[in-house]
């Protein structure tokens, strides 16, 4: 039920998303999402990937802080009100998110939100009370 | 092994003798032989049989770094060239460098006390030391070097850098003692968790840093990362070289070798005498030097003497360790900045790694101090607000210690530039 992802330290400077890039490509790593946090001087790359295990490796050894985060990805309707739905059973459960990003799905018909909770697995339950659909991580990294 | 030289345990009052004696002999040396001194001592109107006892010390004039630059490069040796049989310099940042030169016996006083140096960090003849400073005109590598030599153990010239080269060797060689700067210290142990080297493969039993200043904090992180015991050793060119103090197994402290150096700490501004136990300037007299002897040197270290019994049996005075210089300090809006208090406080958050760096800058005549982190896996989160919150209590912190306002800027790992010798920790690009 929770998805891992690859979360990246970048100073704010020109070539260093390449070079990520860069050491994820050599190790024939897919990305499937991402998400970008910066401060002026700083940003976190968050990346779900196809392999996290060999996308750990690969960045770390190319010199980068790495770290690996517990997340839950979630199907929603591609449609208005798709993500206002999905987030009403966690409000409800008082679960406070810390951030979200969302991807579409290839068939087109469903999104994908990726959520990163303080309380995940009662996120999980709230969420799957709610008739929502949590995915299992094979699921999100052969997307 | 307890000590190396039985002069290392004599009674205090012979101590005081041996002293006063080679304090008159070297007076009325230089006085003699040295036309720098001769005008030095005729202008403070002193003359080499006024001095009775120790404390009359006090009123011979100082030696500055200045006084040895305007002399470059052999005007203060005290011996013609023909008996100087080495040549050293310190590196000079600005202008020109400092010329040292040894008689033949002076190199054997230096690495006699070496020698004591590499005994007091638990050294034997059996020991094989690993002499991680560079050789050349710094006094690091061949001092450890020729210490070695004394002691009856086996020295490895290794100098700095080639990281890499250095584990294999340490590994390959059964290196038992390590002499390096403290900062190298730390790339080493870095380098070896790279190389995923296992620790029992190491033989290193005892480490002796020196040459630029530390933390109680950092020999923690030495200590741990390298399970070794660490130990500062003290020493400049202009009075020998390293061998001028040593910390113990009690680590409280150096002891200086007052049968060679006599330590004196004044107040850096009136030049005026410190009683026992009070920190200023460090200055040293030397008093068992042929080639190139000075009489009250100011080095611009600070410290403090303490005259307590030590328990590991040895008298000679003992000073604390450096806590910064009269020189390196950075005064950023009016406040005087230690390099060494940024480091203690980095030291102090858990999982901070140890390289860091300060940038100095002047913004629209507004000094502007920056101190540069990197950010280590154990501190690093996937949220903004975990890392913001990381800034702020390191600026914070920083901040309550050095009372002046700072910019922290969290970096990659490893984009700080590594030291292989002495760690550049400030960048000051204030033009005044």
């Amino acid at each position: 039920m929770k998805v891992r992802q690859v979360s990246i330290f970048l100073e704010n400077k020109s070539g260093r998303l390449y070079e990520v890039c860069r050491c994820l490509a050599e190790a024939g790593v897919n990305i499937r999402a991402l998400s970008v946090a910066e401060t002026a001087d700083y940003g976190v790359l968050r990346l779900i990937v196809n392999d996290p295990d060999a996308a750990m490796r690969a960045v770390s050894e190319g010199g980068f802080t790495v770290s690996e985060t517990e997340v839950i990805a979630v199907e929603v309707p591609d449609e208005p009100g798709g993500l206002a739905g999905v987030l009403a059973p966690l409000y409800d459960a008082n679960v406070n998110i810390e951030y979200i990003y969302c991807f579409v799905e290839k068939s087109g018909s469903s999104a994908i939100v990726v959520f990163r909770v303080e309380r995940i697995d009662a996120a999980i339950r709230a969420l799957q009370d709610g008739g929502y659909k949590v995915m299992r991580e094979e699921d999100v990294y052969r997307i | 092994m307890d000590y190396f030289n039985p002069v290392e345990i004599m009674e205090r009052s012979e101590l005081e003798e041996l002293k006063l004696r080679r304090l008159r002999e070297t007076v009325e040396r230089l006085y003699r032989q040295v036309p720098f001194y001769r005008s030095k001592l005729d202008e403070a109107g002193f003359e080499p049989g006024d001095l009775r006892g120790l404390e009359d010390l006090e009123k011979l004039p100082f030696t500055t770094k200045d006084d040895l630059r305007d002399n470059y490069p052999f005007g203060l040796f005290a011996v013609p060239m023909r008996d100087i049989v080495r040549i050293h310099a310190s590196s000079g940042t600005t202008g020109k460098p400092t010329v040292v030169g040894y008689t033949a016996n002076d190199i054997r006083t230096w690495a006699d006390l070496v020698a004591r140096t590499i005994v007091a960090a638990g050294g034997t003849p059996e020991d094989i030391v690993h002499v991680a400073y560079g050789y050349g005109l710094f006094t690091g590598g061949l001092g450890l070097h020729y210490g070695a030599e004394m002691l009856g153990a086996t020295a490895l010239p290794m100098s700095g850098g080639n990281t890499k080269r250095q584990v294999r060797l340490m590994v390959d060689f059964g290196s038992t003692i390590l002499c390096c700067t403290p900062s190298y210290a730390l790339n080493i142990a870095e380098v070896m968790r790279e190389m995923e080297v296992p620790r029992e493969q190491v033989k290193l039993k005892s480490a002796i840093l020196g040459a630029e200043p530390w933390s109680d904090e950092m020999r923690r992180q030495i200590e741990e990362e390298l399970s070794l015991s660490a130990h500062d050793i003290y020493g400049l060119s202009e009075v020998v070289g390293p061998g001028v103090s040593i910390e113990c197994a009690e680590k409280k402290g150096l002891h200086v070798f007052e049968d060679c150096f006599i330590p004196e700490i004044i107040d850096p501004g009136s030049g005026k005498v410190l009683p026992p136990g009070e920190k200023g300037e460090l200055v040293f007299t030397n008093i068992n030097k042929e080639g190139l002897a000075l009489l009250r040197y100011r080095t611009r270290d600070i410290s403090r003497l303490m005259v307590e019994e030590c328990p590991c049996g040895r008298t000679h005075v003992r000073m604390e360790r450096i806590t910064g210089r009269t020189d390196d300090m950075l005064i950023i809006r009016g406040v005087n900045v230690f390099p060494s208090q940024v480091e203690m406080v980095l030291m102090q958050i858990p999982g901070l790694s140890p390289h860091y760096q300060l940038v100095v800058d002047r913004v629209d005549n507004l000094d502007i101090l920056e101190v540069q982190v990197e950010v280590s896996p154990q501190v690093f989160s996937d949220e903004i607000k975990r890392l913001e919150e990381l800034e702020r209590r390191i600026r914070d912190e920083v901040q309550s210690y050095l009372g002046v306002g700072v910019k922290v800027r969290l970096m990659e790992p490893r984009s700080i530039q590594r030291s292989e010798g002495k760690a550049v920790r400030v960048i000051d690009r204030r033009k005044i």
